[in-house]
Order: structure tokens, then sequence, then C-alpha cells
């Protein structure tokens, strides 16, 4: 088995719509991205695996391969809802840490429908507006009411996370959008469920993501000098909880996920230099704030209100702009957090750059439920 | 030749609402090893693994509003705002359903507001038979 698994290159699309290209093109060119970060070549790649939602039935996978070599090597098409991207990495992570392979390569892409995701269940009729709303904003905004209920977290709070979000993608040229938000705005753009308004919901776009996964020996042979070292895989799903899933609980399996990934590290949350956590909805980043040991429970509101997660603040939570304001292309999503948490490791995130980042850490939640967060540093 | 129409018996909207007594009911799930309660039907206890140990009974109507979301944009067709609902039942049971009667405004809306289930027709909806369903709402109990 490898001691250490390092990222050794990384690399992602601009988010956006990509009417015109297929799945294996946008994946295609994500990982020769990281294959040149990594200044590696497909022949050099023992293994891949591959993430998607949308295009989970296609064996996308092995269509990236037709796009950038078809080496024959084995091919693993992933889905696990918004946490595919991070669970391919996991993969690739854990047949590098095995000592199996030394080179494997993750893939995360997607192409997005139009509208709002997560219509119901139907039995003979349609159950939407009969017994609540099983629609994405409104889920996500109810886990935030049952946050106000306990804490009395506000609506400004909530829609301050989008303020800061907008805020920080107006210095990430790959992120969608690179336009402030004023709280005003965001309070009085059109009411979606509340307390999410449009302005507080993630936006659907399309989007790839690679990035090369080496083992130890690897990674001296090639030169550590930009190389990330993986500190942490930890990957959960919903523990029991008495309302799940009939409210789906993105807490536990943070939590648990959280927890082995510190374990695994051996640091606390006090070490972590920023995060990239799963803000598909302004409501759902303060709650992960607690979830991952950031701030103690019913403190996330007051962490916003001081700018604590703004970058320049203690610990700057999603500089790239987030879910909310890079774009949230489900597969994709996973590996894109984590090339965003590279760049500032290794000092090359420009204008956004936070300074001295150490350990960086990574963060999502597919509604289902899985968990997955990861911690890195700089070799 | 003729075809003879009879009315269709309406349908739960919920396969656990159960329309075989008076009153319909929502018919809960609760472990006799760990006390775990659900709606829905599993193979094993999911709370705690235990194999056989699921007994059926009758779920209270009364409860307190959890968690809430006031929709006002929703999927196609579908009449907004409404007020879409987490109840925890007074036994423990979890239930989501709309909430109604009740001003689709969150000072109207206070978390742990004691409310109350009832049952009706399932919003004029029907299936492709023509059958319409029923189903359960929630109410403000003050």
């Amino acid at each position: 088995m490898s001691e250490t698994v390092y990222i050794l290159g990384i690399d992602m699309l601009k988010f956006g719509k990509y009417p015109d290209r297929t799945f294996a093109q946008l994946g295609g060119e994500a990982a020769l991205g990281a294959l040149d970060d990594a200044g590696l070549t497909i022949q050099d790649v023992q293994v891949m695996y591959c993430g998607s939602v949308f295009g989970a039935y296609d064996m996308t996978g092995q269509a990236v391969m037709r796009e950038i070599g078809q080496t024959g090597i084995p091919v693993t098409n992933i889905s696990n809802a918004c946490a595919t991207g991070a669970s391919a990495f996991r993969e690739a992570w854990i047949a590098v840490k095995s000592g199996l392979y030394d080179v494997a390569l993750a893939v995360g892409v997607e192409k997005m429908p139009r509208g709002m995701l997560g219509a119901g269940h139907e039995t003979g009729i349609s159950l939407e507006g009969l017994f609540g709303s099983a629609s994405m904003p409104a889920v996500f905004a109810e886990s935030g009411m049952e946050h106000a209920g306990k804490w009395g977290t506000t609506f400004e709070q909530f829609a301050k996370v989008s303020v800061k979000n907008h805020h920080h993608s107006t210095m990430n040229p790959k992120a969608v959008y690179q336009k402030e938000t004023p709280l005003e705005e965001v309070m009085g753009s059109e009411m979606i469920a509340y307390p999410n308004t449009k302005l507080m919901c993630s936006v659907n776009v399309d989007g790839a993501a690679a990035v090369v996964v080496v083992s130890e020996k690897k990674a001296r042979e090639m030169g550590l000098g930009r190389a990330i070292r993986v500190l942490a895989s930890a990957l959960a799903s919903d523990p029991w909880n008495p309302r799940n899933p009939i409210m789906p609980d993105v807490n536990g399996c943070t939590r648990l996920a959280a927890k082995w990934a510190y374990e695994q590290a051996g640091i606390s949350p006090q070490d972590v230099s920023l995060i990239e956590l799963h803000d598909c909805f302004a409501t759902a980043e303060l709650l992960h704030y607690e979830n991952l040991g950031i701030c103690a429970p019913g403190e996330a509101g007051r962490l916003i209100d001081e700018g604590v997660t703004a970058l320049g603040g203690k610990v700057p939570i999603n500089v790239s702009g987030g879910l909310l304001s890079k774009g949230h292309p489900l597969g994709a999503t996973g590996i894109a957090n984590m090339y965003e948490v590279a760049l500032h490791l290794r000092g090359e995130a420009g204008a956004r750059q936070v300074e001295g980042a150490k350990v960086g850490m990574t963060h999502v939640v597919g509604l289902g439920t899985a968990a997955a967060v990861h911690l890195f540093e700089k070799a | 030749m003729t075809q003879t129409e009879t009315p269709l018996a309406a349908r739960p909207a919920q396969p656990y609402i159960r329309l075989d007594d008076d009153q319909p009911y929502v018919e809960g799930r609760r472990c006799t090893a760990c006390d775990a309660r659900t709606a829905a039907v599993h193979l094993a206890c999911p709370a705690c693994g235990a194999r056989e140990s699921i007994e059926t009974y009758r779920a209270p109507t009364t409860g307190k509003l959890h968690a809430y979301s006031i929709v006002r944009r929703s999927y196609p067709g579908v009449p907004v705002p409404f007020v879409s609902a987490i109840i925890d039942l007074d036994d423990g049971l979890t239930l989501k359903g709309n909430l109604i009667n009740v001003a689709a405004e969150p000072e109207a809306l206070p978390i742990g507001m004691p409310v109350r289930m009832v049952f009706g027709d399932a919003m004029g909806r029907t299936d492709k038979d023509g059958a319409s369903y029923v189903a359960f709402f929630f109410e403000p109990a003050a």
C-alpha cells in the first residue's frame, strides 16, 4: 500500500452552458488539463473513475477515454448524487492507497437539465404541492428553518451567505458569474421557497473537472514541487435519524464524514485554512459551519455576521464563489472544489488567494444521502 | 356493447394512509426492539437492524411544526404559494405535508406551533383511471 497519496495534477473547465458539447468532450478536456498539470500522459494512467449523475447510464467514462486515448485500462462510472465527483476521487484514492496502482485519473462531468431539481415520487397522482414540496429549494429551506427554529438564525443571515459567495466569484474567472449581489438584491430577488430567494439557489450549469492521483513512489519520481498531499478521504451515508428521509438529513452524514476525516488526518478544525463546502442553497452553508466543526452549534449566524468565513476572515469558505455563484454541475462539483483548494495550497489563486493557506477542506452532500469530506495540504 | 360505469373508490395518496376504518388514519410502524418509528415499510428496522420487530399502530393526529418553507415557485401547474411543513407527531413519527388554514407568512408560522392532522380530498387530483385520492393536511391546533 502507498503510505501517502498525492494529487499531482488537477484542472476544471469554466462552468457554464455547453449545449454543443458532449459529456465526453467536456470530461475529456478536463482530463487532458489535469494530465498536463501533472506532467503525465494518458499512457501513464492505470485506472480511471468517472463521476456523472445525468450521464451515469451512458458509460461516460469510457466515452471520455475515446476522446483522450483508449488504452484499455479499467474504467468505472460512478453516480452518488451531488457527492458524485468526490466519490470518484475517493475511488481513485483507494485504488492508489491500496497499492494496486500508482497513477489514477478521476473525472467529474455534468450537463444539467433545465429547471428545478427534485420532482417528488409519484403514486397515481402528482404529490408536489399536496404533501409539501420535494423541490430542492424547499427541502433545503426546511433544513434552514430547522436551524432558525432552534437558534434564531434569520433570513438576513442566510442571505449574507449569497452576498459573500457572489463577491468571491468576482475574482474567479472559472465561475459562471462574476457579479456582486448586495444584500438588498439577494433578499429582494424572486422568492422561490422561503427563506431561499433565487439568488440563494445554486446555479444549474454544465461543467467538468479532473484530477490525477498518484502514489508516494510516483510523486517522488515526478517531484513534489506542486504536489498536494491527501490527508484524509471520508465518505458517509445518512445514519439513522427519526425524521430522515421524510425530512432529508444533510447534517448527520456530514458530521460523520468530518469526524472521520479529522481523525484520519490527525488534525482539528482549528488547523483548517480554507473550506470549499456544499452551499447548494444559502441555507445549507450555515448548517455546515457547525457540521464541519468550524464553530459550536448555534454560532453559524454569528460567523457570517462577523465575516469570519469571508476572504480575509479567519476561515475563508467558498472563496471560489461556491455552488451559489461558481455553479453546480452535480458530478463535477466535488472535484472542482478540490481544484480550488489546490490553487490556494499551491499559492496560485490570484486575487482571491487565501494567504498562508496550509490545510484545505472540501465537502459535498448528495441528497439521498451521501457526504464526502477531504483534507489536503501542500506536499 | 354497453359499458357500465361504477364510481371508483377513493384511493390513499400515500401508501401509509389507511382507509379501512370509519375515519382515514396514518398507519405508523414501530420497532419493538428500539422504539424507532417510520411511516415507510422496510425489510428490517432502519434504526437498529432488528428483524421481525416491527408492529403497526394508528398514528396520533396531533403534533408540532418542526420546520417549514413557504413555496412560491414550484413545478409547472402546481398552485402556489403553499406551506410545506415538517411535522413531528406527538408519538415521535415525522410526516411532511401542506400546512393549511394559516397565512403563508413567517410571522404566522412559529416553529413548535401545535398542529392537527386533517384528511380530505387530494385537492381534486385524479389518476388516469379517474379515481380520486385521500390526503392528509395539517392546520393550526390552537
